[in-house]
């Protein structure tokens, strides 16, 4: 195996791990109802439990999703998480207050009551989806840092990657493009939240409410994903050539895209299962439809768009202030033998995915209704 | 006060933090499982309310655990960007491996454990209690070999041109996974946390007896607590052994702050506590032999030779050697493109000294004393309780097998006053083991204001204030819906 082939694949591991995560924000968007006015405590209650039963996944995720960045491309982790500070622990935050509210949200002696523990679960289903799409929005449009190697070697400021932006991050609400990819994210989550309610909990009212919710959702998602698709497709894009240097290149991203048959073929494949997710979950009386055409199809965009950021010679995260700080697949890797060994490591994935599917098979198999919410003795 | 002390703050009110939780879920991930199991085999109900009784105990704790160890995670980067950097290659494939093995492990089989009674067959909801447990346990695993590895990072080479530390073999990667200190960690810290399930578990048992209540519940909870408290601090006597020769190999300093050991020698003395010393105990339990020699803190600073014969240079030189290697290193990335052949001649009077080059960093010979106070009275506090911890759990074990529970109500508040205890101990440990490594992030090769973030102090000290306040908020909820759950008991019908 070739530093050059375990390169790509552990790109195509990051993207995947992307693609489930934003997929697996259902659970932040599903949270998002507990807001909801139309909704009852039962209801409420019931969603919760639904969630309940998933969050630890979409968590967990996270923490491999950073985890498997951290291993395979280490420069981005110092620096974005050292610079973007406040982004990174703004999206800690949401998400450390949502790990405790199911647990706390329901139980006496929580001393800030039921509603702010709901308040903070649909704190995080609005912020984190923004927050990520919002920061993945920025391989696109770039940050202000440089990274300096010979830095290590001075003895009074050795910090090999510096921020360049005082906001540390929060420079990126005023890159109105990247903010587009967060809102776009919230909408998402929104709809996959409101398909997975459809097709897990068991009662007539809320999948009637859920249906209206993908209803309400589906146009302003797709006016949003097609305007900052297109944008992306014509905006200048960061190249990389053979001997390393980044310049800007007219419409990078398209001829990406033009020069990737099978990236093209996973965007209109994703596209297609996600609007056949919107149509079954918004038209039909289908419950599982929806949710898993949707589902898949988020996958396979958001790999595409890691794709398009990183691969066909392109700068993934692109540095406005010091362009040629900017950071590539090849430039940020781990070695050889960090990345050969963790190869080995992911051959077990498979075997995660089957054990994973199998426990939600057997979970699922019943839709949560409001008789097991009011005689269970397990729940949230 | 800089943003390397803030930065410092920080991260060890996580890790303590995050520590408060991690023992229990060890422990109590155990003891439920016994429990479920009887259940399974006996067929008797009263085991399943019993499982279930300290699941609900289990769950509240494990959320807050979840909760913080992201923000370790996190801080690694936030907070300590340049150590990310030069460490990413070895430390991030654990913590990888810790995702994909036993994160997901845990997050999957916990959902069917706390909600999968009714939806699944015993069976299939015994084996996930205990791969949630089990789970948990490789997750300490993966942790501690990250962790160990910066105690004593072995399978490690410093490249110039990437300036860090890498793999440079496959082999190198075992090293790194069976790295003695690790491994000793890992025992050391997983039965310990045996030992704080095993208190917890007794002591609320015994609140239940000192109220007359849940009567059989609590004599054969206190039993199966009390059993695997000692199996743990058997284990915990044993791998502390153990790291206590790894610290007198690996980390002399640490060993030295510990003790207190201005001036070492062989037939060391082992202090108990100032002015109380046992003659030639310190040789024995740090190098096995009466005639060890153990270095104090003015030998390191001055040098000294080792039990093997090895010449150890003194701080001040390290630092002389640490400074070539470092200027050599700026030189070799100077020229390394335009001289080539000049530049290998720079890079190999590099790696002549590269091994010190963490020590060109510092600033005096003194900065690599740790706080000696702190570490010597969080080692005695270690021990101390820890005996205290484990002869507790020896009378609960010999009052529940014995059922000579009544009018033991000394024991049982004797037993309560051991939950504050038995956290205070696993924090004295932490701190000796992280304390103790001061001023290093990695052991030797990178001091901590080098491992630093590019951030200013007063944004980290505002974080430090904002995840105080979360702490503290998660703590006092945390400790009220606990003790509401323990109050509201089991509710069984047997007495």
């Amino acid at each position: 195996m070739t530093y050059t082939f375990l390169q790509n694949y552990w790109w195509i591991l990051v993207s995947l791990l992307g693609g489930l995560l934003v997929a697996l924000m259902f659970v932040q968007g599903a949270n998002v109802q507990l807001i909801n006015p139309r909704l009852d405590g039962l209801k409420k209650r019931m969603i919760l439990n639904s969630t309940g039963r998933k969050w630890e996944l979409t968590f967990t995720t996270l923490v491999t999703f950073g985890g498997a960045f951290f291993a395979s491309f280490p420069l981005f982790y110092s620096t974005s998480f050292g610079g973007a500070y406040w982004v990174w622990v703004l999206l800690l935050v949401t998400f450390v207050f949502q790990a405790v509210s199911y647990e706390f949200a329901h139980k006496k002696g929580n001393l800030l009551g039921l509603k702010a523990f709901r308040l903070a679960l649909a704190a995080n289903g609005l912020l984190a989806p923004f927050l990520v799409g919002t920061a993945v929005g920025t391989f696109f449009t770039g940050s202000y840092f440089h990274v300096n190697k010979d830095a290590i070697a001075y003895r009074t400021s050795p910090v090999i990657s510096v921020w360049d932006s005082p906001l540390h991050g929060l420079e990126a609400l005023g890159q109105w493009h990247a903010v587009l990819l967060g809102l776009t994210l919230v909408a998402l989550t929104i709809i996959l939240g409101a398909l997975y309610l459809i097709k897990s909990v068991d009662d007539h009212p809320v999948r009637k409410k859920m249906r209206k919710v993908v209803q309400l959702m589906a146009i302003p998602f797709l006016v949003l994903f097609v305007a900052w698709f297109a944008i992306l497709m014509f905006r200048d894009g960061f190249f990389v050539e053979a001997d390393g240097v980044v310049s800007l290149e007219p419409n990078k991203y398209l001829q990406n895209l033009l020069s990737m048959p099978a990236v093209m073929a996973m965007v209109l494949a994703g596209v297609t299962s996600l609007v056949t997710g919107l149509h079954y979950g918004a038209l039909t009386k289908s419950r599982r439809k929806g949710f898993w055409f949707a589902f898949a199809g988020t996958v396979l965009v958001v790999m595409a768009v890691f794709f398009l950021a990183g691969f066909n010679d392109t700068a993934y995260y692109p540095s406005i202030s010091n362009m040629q700080s900017s950071l590539t697949i090849r430039n940020s890797s781990s070695s050889y033998f960090t990345l050969l060994v963790m190869f080995w490591v992911s051959l077990l994935i498979p075997f995660v995915v089957a054990y994973i599917a199998y426990a939600w098979y057997k979970m699922d198999r019943y839709g949560i209704t409001d008789r097991e919410i009011e005689k269970s003795e397990n729940k949230y | 006060m800089d943003v390397v002390t803030w930065s410092r703050l920080q991260f060890a009110m996580t890790a303590a933090y995050h520590w408060l939780f991690v023992p229990l879920t060890l422990g109590l991930a155990l003891i439920m499982a016994i429990m479920e199991t009887l259940y399974v085999v006996k067929k008797d109900d009263f085991w399943r309310k019993t499982a279930q009784f300290w699941m609900k105990v289990f769950a509240i704790n494990f959320a807050v655990g979840i909760a913080t160890g992201i923000i370790l995670e996190f801080e690694f980067g936030t907070n300590w960007s340049n150590y990310s950097w030069f460490v990413g290659d070895m430390f991030g494939a654990p913590l990888a491996i810790e995702g994909i093995l036993a994160f997901f492990m845990e997050a999957t089989f916990f959902a069917v454990m706390f909600f999968g009674w009714h939806k699944v067959s015993k069976r299939f909801h015994l084996a996930s209690t205990w791969l949630t447990g089990i789970g948990a346990t490789i997750s300490a695993y993966w942790i501690l070999v990250a962790n160990g590895w910066m105690q004593n990072p072995v399978g490690t080479t410093f490249n110039p041109d990437t300036v860090r530390s890498e793999m440079m073999s496959a082999q190198a990667f075992w090293e790194v996974v069976t790295n003695p200190v690790a491994v000793s960690k890992f025992f050391h810290s997983v039965t310990s946390g045996w030992v704080t399930g095993g208190v917890f578990v007794v002591a609320v048992s015994g609140w239940y007896l000192l109220k007359g209540r849940e009567k059989v519940f609590a004599r054969k909870s206190m039993l199966i607590g009390a059993l695997v408290g000692l199996v743990g601090s058997a284990a915990v006597m044993l791998s502390g052994d153990s790291s206590g020769v790894h610290a007198a190999e690996f980390q002399p300093m640490k060993l030295a702050a510990a003790e207190g050991l201005e001036n070492g020698g062989k037939r060391a003395p082992f202090s108990i506590v100032p002015g109380v010393e046992i003659p030639g105990m310190l040789s024995i339990l740090a190098t096995h032999s009466l005639d060890g020699y153990v270095p104090g803190i003015n030998d390191i600073l001055n040098g000294y030779t080792d039990n093997d014969g090895n010449v150890v240079p003194s701080v001040a030189e390290k630092m002389a050697r640490g400074r070539k290697a470092l200027d050599a290193l700026a030189v070799y990335r100077n020229i390394r493109e335009q001289y080539p052949d000049s530049a290998a001649v720079v890079k190999a009077q590099m790696e002549k000294d590269v091994q010190y080059m963490g020590y060109g960093h510092l600033s005096k010979p003194e900065d690599v004393i740790p706080p000696v106070g702190l570490v010597y009275w969080a080692f005695r506090g270690m021990v101390g309780l820890g005996m205290l911890l484990a002869l507790m759990l020896l009378l609960a074990a010999i009052f529940a097998w014995k059922d000579k529970l009544e009018k033991k109500n000394w024991f049982f508040w004797l037993a309560l006053i051991c939950i504050p205890l038995v956290y205070i101990c696993g924090q004295c440990g932490w701190i000796v083991a992280e304390v103790g490594r001061q001023p290093w992030t990695i052991q030797g090769l990178l001091p901590v204001n080098v491992a630093i973030s590019s951030l200013s102090a007063g944004a980290v000290k505002t974080t430090f204030f904002l995840f105080l306040a979360i702490f503290a908020l998660f703590l006092v909820i945390e400790i009220r819906i606990m003790l509401g759950a323990i109050k509201k008991g089991p509710k069984l019908t047997e007495d």
